[in-house]
């Protein structure tokens, strides 16, 4: 699996959506994307890249494309 | 100044002066805010002919009693922008208060628990055994207290696990996995007082006098909240609570936290001295019970908090039904900045509630 399938399919599998969704989805636009959800796609995405995100960034990855944005620096190294 | 500069401030960095220039403009700015946006609070505050422009310290502006946020619904947003409702705890037949957040106050919530609690415990995210059961966060569209409390701070948790099945029974086999996984590792423990003496502490005396099994929590740090109401009545102060958890399992590092779902985030949390501690964000006011004129330090009253937090709701300065006694003011032993203080208890003929109180008045 490439490193976006990974990245995609962690938001698939936790909030039970389409890969069409995925673009432009932002923190709470889909009730599945609440603070319980949020907890459940971070922990599914350090498992998928084996890396531990920083509180700091769990706060801020609050869309699709932020996220890419932040797991793409330096410490967590995941390029797409 | 805007919030996102008051997060830059270190918690507990800010002398009386400073804080009090700090506070009086962000709640200053808050109760404008609410006036402007909730009519019954403007209503409440143009009754009694107050004027925000001719303030000079917080200490001036009017509080909210946390009862009201059962009677009214009070939001500073439009209906369609409250993202999540929280509740209070309560015993059965309470009625429960309803807490409106929007997107901003929601994630500034979280983001002044993360500077609080960081400041505590270091910035790293630790393996987490939370000491409750998970049934307690599936309700999702209404979060209680308690489901706020494991949520908020979950985020601090790396590997997160269960202490508890849903019928509250301390699951040995799961914790003990957990420990060996983690074993050499610090560990963050979470849970409600009550919860924690009763489900975890009286099952592991149980364990080690029945079974001789015992399990090594040195390594572990423990943040707990939620009301003290049941242990004193069952005795158990607060040194012995801590001494107890040493006893059975060398628990020593411990915190308990002061904290209510009317202002989630801004917590008090307890200092090595034992002390509650306010940080940046918030602070407490103790008032005399009879004409709510401010107390000094060593004398009981009830204690009011503001918070520079709440934006959606109006509830930025409220009287709890809490007393407590102001300890002193940026001279703890501990170092850290601005005031600290004791909750003695809940005033008399006071609901039951606090996330600990109200589970075990079951009990």
């Amino acid at each position: 699996m490439t490193n976006l399938e990974k990245y995609n399919s962690a938001f698939i599998t936790t909030f039970e959506i389409t890969e069409e969704q995925l673009a432009g989805l932002k923190y709470q636009d889909i009730e599945a994307w609440d603070s319980v959800g949020h907890m459940g796609l971070i922990a599914a995405l350090e498992d998928a890249f084996d890396i531990m995100m920083d509180t700091d960034d769990i706060i801020d990855f609050n869309s699709y494309e932020k996220g890419k944005e932040i797991l793409s620096k330096e410490e967590y190294g995941v390029k797409f | 100044m805007t919030f996102e500069g008051i997060l830059n401030i270190p918690p507990y960095s800010l002398d009386r002066t400073k804080k009090e220039t700090l506070l009086t403009q962000r709640l200053t700015e808050l109760t404008r805010l609410h006036r402007a946006n909730c009519p019954e609070y403007d209503a409440m505050l143009k009754s009694i002919g107050f004027d925000e422009s001719k303030i000079s310290n917080y200490s001036e502006i009017p509080f909210l009693p946390v009862r009201l946020f059962k009677e009214l619904e009070l939001r500073s947003v439009p209906k369609e922008e409250v993202v999540k409702t929280m509740t209070s705890s309560g015993t059965t037949g309470q009625a429960v208060s309803k807490i409106y957040l929007d997107r901003v106050t929601s994630s500034n919530q979280q983001k002044v628990l993360v500077k609080i609690v960081s400041s505590f415990t270091g910035s790293g995210r630790m393996p987490m055994l939370i000491i409750d059961c998970p049934s307690v966060i599936k309700n999702r569209a209404m979060f209680s207290a308690r489901g706020a409390g494991i949520l908020g701070f979950s985020i601090f948790g790396s590997d997160r696990q269960y202490a508890l099945n849903d019928d509250m029974q301390l699951d040995i086999e799961t914790v003990e996995k957990f420990l060996e996984k983690h074993s050499g590792e610090r560990i963050l423990l979470f849970g409600f007082t009550f919860m924690i003496w009763q489900h975890f502490y009286r099952e592991l005396v149980r364990l080690r006098d029945e079974t001789g099994k015992t399990f090594d929590l040195s390594n572990g740090i423990l943040i707990h909240g939620g009301g003290w109401k049941k242990l004193v009545s069952e005795a158990v102060s607060q040194e012995q609570f801590k001494k107890c958890l040493t006893d059975v399992c060398g628990l020593h590092d411990v915190h308990d936290y002061y904290g209510m779902v009317e202002q989630t985030g801004s917590i008090y949390m307890q200092c090595e001295c034992g002390h509650l501690h306010a940080s940046i964000f918030s602070d407490v006011i103790i008032r005399d019970p009879y004409d709510f004129r401010v107390l000094q330090q060593g004398e009981k009253g009830i204690i009011q908090v503001v918070s520079t937090i709440p934006e959606s709701y109006p509830g930025h300065s409220l009287l709890t039904e809490d007393e407590g006694i102001l300890l002193g003011e940026d001279d703890c032993p501990c170092g850290r900045l601005g005031k600290y203080f004791t909750v003695t208890g809940r005033l008399q003929n006071a609901e039951i509630r606090g996330c600990s109180d109200t589970y075990a008045a079951k009990f």
